[in-house]
């Protein structure tokens, strides 16, 4: 860390330190934290920025720092902050740890920082190795894979047809034409909706209408009548129109639906 | 029908063949060409002629992970490049660091590598992955869960100019090495 007085005006304030380099205005976090692929990435950051030795990180000062970050972090995008609390809480242990009295033989690996310092420099050759991936030359960018067009042909041979086979084929053709009939199927521009607004004026004209009046006979073709009536159950079903009959086989009898229904 | 009756006629039935295949064509492939009356041997030796042959030509013929293509030589990459200005979309860092892990540390599962980056694994990172045919699953971990083990395809080979995984960069090229810690 740098000790080093420093005479610095900013904004007519003094400076005697060093700015926190660590300090992020905080409508800048948010950029920052695109930039961070993880806690183990901020604590590379961290490390590296301060030249801090990978292999003897100054616990306390490192949890401090990160810490602020994880606070500024907290209160911007909580989603993002759960990983970065884990870490935290490996931080304040392996802080806590360092803290306590050491027995006079220590080991090398009982360093409570091996697991981080491990992890750490995992990390950063993976970093380095993504770096390297992403700066090979590819296909599809940097190397072009020839492909000169070439017109596959088919090699099966097609079958040989002679003029018997025509011929029997022609009969054939001929034959089964005898057996199929054509029916003209045309597109009935026939609107229910028409006929029930159509039946609806005659009913409100007479009142009630016997139901096989309601059929013109002579002058509609079957789909007309089916259409007719199938307009009348839609305006059965829609309530719009009272069907009654006395007795069976009596004739049926069509009215406006009045009122309440009884 | 007929077959090639000298090394030159069957080159060119080697060339013909590897320009308009669009993929990379591998040994096996290539004596179908001569409806197996050719030996691995001679065909290798007829490929490595080949190569030499186009030596001061404009493309080179390559060997990569599922066999040989000729690619345009690396001094006209950047000519062709501006045939399509609309450059492939890099990848993000994430994509690139589980990529990384993939090759490196493969098989693993989502949960090594989240333990190596620290972070949890987007979906959408393997799935791009596994949308351009540079990973697949492998198998399961017999652990609970039997969570998916991910590798790296022949195709991320091919399209990195590679012929094996030991050809990447060599992964202690990236770590610094170890030093005591202090007291």
């Amino acid at each position: 860390m740098i000790e080093s007085p420093i005479h610095a005006k900013i904004n007519g304030e003094t400076l005697n330190a060093l700015p926190q380099d660590l300090y992020i205005p905080p409508d800048a976090l948010e950029v920052y934290l695109e930039t961070f692929e993880g806690p183990l990435d901020l604590l590379l950051y961290l490390i590296r920025k301060h030249n801090l030795d990978i292999l003897d990180i100054p616990m306390a000062q490192l949890t401090v720092q990160y810490m602020g970050y994880v606070e500024k972090m907290k209160v911007i995008k909580l989603e993002l902050a759960a990983d970065y609390l884990l870490m935290s809480a490996m931080l304040i242990e392996i802080k806590s740890r360092m803290l306590l009295p050491k027995p006079t033989e220590v080991a090398e690996e009982d360093d409570p920082r091996a697991e981080l310092v491990r992890r750490l420099m995992e990390y950063e050759a993976i970093k380095l190795a993504a770096q390297r991936l992403d700066a090979m030359p590819m296909v599809g960018a940097e190397i072009q894979v020839a492909s000169a067009y070439f017109q596959h042909i088919s090699q099966v041979k097609p079958p040989e047809v002679g003029l018997d086979d025509l011929l029997e084929a022609w009969k054939n053709v001929l034959k089964r034409a005898k057996l199929n009939q054509h029916h003209q199927l045309g597109r009935a521009e026939l609107s229910v909706r028409e006929h029930m607004s159509q039946i609806l004026r005659r009913l409100s004209a007479e009142k009630m209408v016997e139901f096989s009046a309601l059929f013109d006979l002579d002058d509609a073709g079957i789909p007309k009548l089916v259409v007719h009536f199938l307009a009348i159950l839609e305006l059965a079903k829609e309530g719009l129109v009272r069907i009654t009959q006395q007795a069976a086989f009596s004739p049926i009898y069509l009215q406006l639906q009045t009122g309440e229904p009884e | 029908m007929r077959e090639p009756d000298n090394i030159q006629e069957m080159k060119q039935v080697l060339e013909a063949a590897l320009l308009t295949a669009g993929m990379p064509l591998s040994l096996d492939d290539l004596l179908r060409l001569f409806a197996g009356k050719m030996e691995r041997t001679t065909l290798r030796m007829l490929l490595d002629e080949l190569k030499q042959d186009w030596a001061d030509q404009t493309l080179d013929l390559v060997q990569v992970a599922t066999g040989y293509r000729f690619q345009a030589k690396a001094q006209y990459s950047e000519f062709i490049a501006r045939l399509n200005p609309e450059r492939q979309p890099k990848y993000s860092r994430a994509v690139m660091e589980t990529l990384a892990i993939i090759a490196y540390r493969q098989p693993v599962t989502r949960g090594d590598i989240e333990q190596i980056r620290g972070v949890a694994v987007n979906p959408n990172v393997i799935r791009q992955l596994q949308e351009r045919e540079w990973i697949d699953v492998v198998g399961q971990r017999e652990v609970p869960g039997r969570p998916s083990l991910y590798a790296t395809t022949k195709y991320f080979l091919d399209d990195l100019n590679l012929r094996s995984l030991a050809e990447l960069p060599p992964f202690e090229e990236f770590t610094q090495s170890e030093i005591p810690l202090s007291e």
